[in-house]
């Protein structure tokens, strides 16, 4: 089987929706439902997260419920039967997001294939740079898979065009400086970073895409950074939707956030 | 082996130890990590920066520290004869301090106004607090719940010193913990905060930049046996949680071919158990904490949960240069349990009146057992890496010193 569509054919001109929710939270079934219902109700890509026991860049939100699976017994396995299984059930592109040590463990090579052959888009890594990827940028060269890599307020303009050149899919804008978690506020940071994005290349769905993440959590927010991005991620609040409210919870959550689009 | 084939071991600039190493960061970080790599590169080959740092070892640190011969120890250890090298009695009680004021003095360099640090046994934590009073640095330490409780001493004399301890309750609630969460606030404070990382590990340019301002302690150890014993000694010994003292005691003998090296890790229960924390014996490579090492974690890569009776050898990584010189052959890595090191801490007081560290002492069960395989032609340098005030309360427990009643920690 070849590699799933990759996530730029996601992102239209009128800006993505792309939601993130960690495989095997609360357990692996109900994470797949999950996801499935975000599709179902709006959202345009999917970023599902592998639980790793040492997320430096999350918040509360997103600790607790991955920590929560891995003491339930998630195993990287379980994440190409997720992306398989959501494949199975809804036509939207599936990125997993995960950090370094369980890929470099699972061996690079095998973890592509692996993703590949399960219909998987590619990867989101947000502890490693292009300058510490030579052996995921061989692989997903290899096969065919996105590479998504991040760019920060605080990064330089000559690693904003290293980013950009070395990213496939979409670049992901961190758009404060911090972690996740949902934000009253959305920094301006988040605006200029796209805009010096845009400046490095990432001028849209044509070239390569900019989406802009981290403390996104309402329909206004999705609507005032699609007013500037190609694509708003929300992750933390999609997670406490699920974790308060179950599936209906994270469908109702998606509803309303689609209607910022 | 001829002379002037092998390059020297000395000093190695990183990023990389033969495949250990790195810098595997998120990228809302390397700005801040470039700028501090670019920064200790001017001050390295700036003989004003090390004059500074070498007026406050002299005037502020207590250096050099002394080595102490310690013959009623060294009858235990087969009668080899054993020097301890005495970093107890630097100011603050440990080595810490000596690449603490290294960072600080690099902080006011870049010019940031406040600093944070991790720490597990504390001794880190009160060094980075008491540089951060020195030099009017804003101070906030990361510590494990875990930590907090076993060393509340040490939680005292940082908030005595001014700096503010987060109490860290994710994860193992230890070393490991403090560090993530330490990165997490990092992430949001970047541009007024310095990180003043405490071991020889995480990305580049840690590693070597730790080393760098920990090789004072051999340096001085070797020069200072040389004259006592008039010879270079048979085994170096240090304690290895991230691996500071251990590298800095061992960097000033890696050219010397006839002295080896030995870094004792913590093995709690015993490494056969699942209660240890021995990196190297027992784990494999990987990434954790920006670099690529030995660490203790399951087939998925997830990371295991270190223990040690050692709050500061509780890390379930170790620093990559460490990890080389174990492939590589040059250093040897053993393990001392829970109750080795406890012994070794009442043998030690008892027999010379030097209360250790529960870490150093893990060094001192190295070199009883190394002393009695040399036998009484062997000499031995140890690494005493710390004083043992902060860890009575867990020696009274250990050894049912308390009477009963009485007020403990």
């Amino acid at each position: 089987m070849s590699a799933g569509a990759s996530v730029a054919t996601a992102i239209t001109g009128s800006g993505a929706l792309v939601g993130y929710l960690p495989i095997g939270f609360p357990d692996l079934a109900t994470s797949i439902d999950a996801a499935v219902a975000l599709v179902e109700n709006g959202v345009d890509a999917l970023e599902l997260g592998l639980p790793y026991t040492d997320p430096v860049m999350d918040g509360v939100a997103i600790q607790k419920a991955t920590q929560q699976a891995i003491a339930n017994g998630f195993r990287v396995r379980d994440v190409f039967t997720a992306v398989e299984a959501v494949r199975s059930r809804v036509d939207a592109p599936v990125l997993v997001m995960t950090y370094w040590n369980p890929v470099v463990q699972y061996g690079v090579a095998r973890f592509a294939d692996a993703l590949r052959d399960a219909g998987g888009a590619g990867l989101i890594t947000p502890d490693i740079t292009p300058d510490s990827a030579d052996d995921w940028i061989a692989e997903s060269d290899r096969t065919g898979l996105d590479r998504v890599f991040l760019a920060a307020p605080s990064s330089t303009d000559a690693r904003l065009d290293d980013t950009v050149s070395a990213s496939r899919g979409f670049v992901y804008a961190v758009s404060t400086m911090g972690i996740t978690g949902a934000r009253a506020d959305l920094d301006a940071k988040a605006r200029a970073l796209v805009a010096r994005l845009r400046a490095a290349g990432a001028t849209g769905p044509d070239t390569i895409a900019a989406c802009v993440g981290v403390g996104i959590s309402t329909p206004d927010q999705v609507a005032e950074v699609l007013g500037y991005a190609d694509g708003a991620i929300v992750g933390s609040a999609l997670v406490s939707a699920l974790a308060q409210d179950g599936v209906a919870g994270v469908a109702r959550l998606a509803s309303a956030l689609s209607q910022g689009k | 082996m001829s002379a002037g084939i092998r390059e020297s071991l000395r000093g190695l600039p990183g990023p990389f130890f033969g495949p250990y190493g790195g810098r595997f960061m998120p990228e809302s970080l390397i700005a801040a990590i470039d700028e501090l790599a670019a920064a200790y590169e001017v001050a390295k080959a700036d003989p004003a920066f090390q004059e500074e740092l070498a007026e406050l070892h002299r005037s502020y640190t207590g250096r050099p520290s002394i080595i102490t011969e310690v013959p009623r120890f060294a009858e235990h250890a087969g009668g080899a004869r054993v020097f301890l090298k005495r970093e107890d009695l630097n100011h603050t009680g440990s080595h810490k301090i000596n690449n603490v004021l290294g960072q600080a003095l690099l902080t006011r360099r870049i010019g940031k106004t406040r600093v944070i640090a991790e720490t597990g046994a504390g001794q880190h934590g009160v060094a980075t607090a008491t540089a951060a009073a020195l030099f009017g640095l804003e101070c906030t330490i990361y510590m494990g719940e875990v930590d907090t409780q076993r060393q509340a001493l040490n939680v005292a004399r940082m908030r005595l010193l001014g700096a503010e301890v987060i109490s860290v309750t994710t994860g193992s609630r230890t070393l490991k913990d403090a560090i993530n969460e330490a990165y997490r606030e990092w992430v949001t404070s970047v541009d007024t905060t310095n990180y003043i990382f405490g071991t020889a590990a995480g990305p580049h340019p840690f590693p070597a930049m730790v080393r760098d301002f920990q090789s004072v302690i051999g340096e001085e150890a070797r020069a200072q046996l040389l004259t006592a014993a008039g010879r270079l000694p048979d085994a170096v010994v240090a304690c290895v949680g991230g691996g500071s003292n251990a590298i800095g005691i061992f960097d000033a003998f890696l050219d010397d071919e006839g002295v080896a090296l030995y870094g004792i890790e913590a093995a709690g229960d015993g490494v056969d158990t699942d209660k240890h924390a021995a990196s190297i014996e027992r784990g494999r490579p990987g990434v954790l904490h920006g670099a690529r090492s030995y660490l203790l974690q399951d087939e998925d890569g997830q990371t295991i949960e270190s223990h040690s009776i050692s709050a500061g050898l509780d890390y379930p990584g170790v620093g990559p240069e460490h990890a080389y010189l174990a492939d590589i052959g040059r250093a040897s890595y053993l393990p001392a349990t829970d109750a080795e090191a406890m012994e070794a801490l009442r043998l030690l007081s008892r027999t010379e009146g030097i209360i250790p560290a529960i870490e150093s002492a893990h060094a001192l069960a190295g070199a009883l057992r190394l002393g009695r395989e040399l036998g009484p032609d062997g000499l031995i340098l140890v690494n005493l890496s710390g004083r043992g005030d902060k860890d009575v309360a867990t020696a009274g427990r250990w050894f049912d010193l308390f009477d009963e009643g009485a007020v403990q920690s």
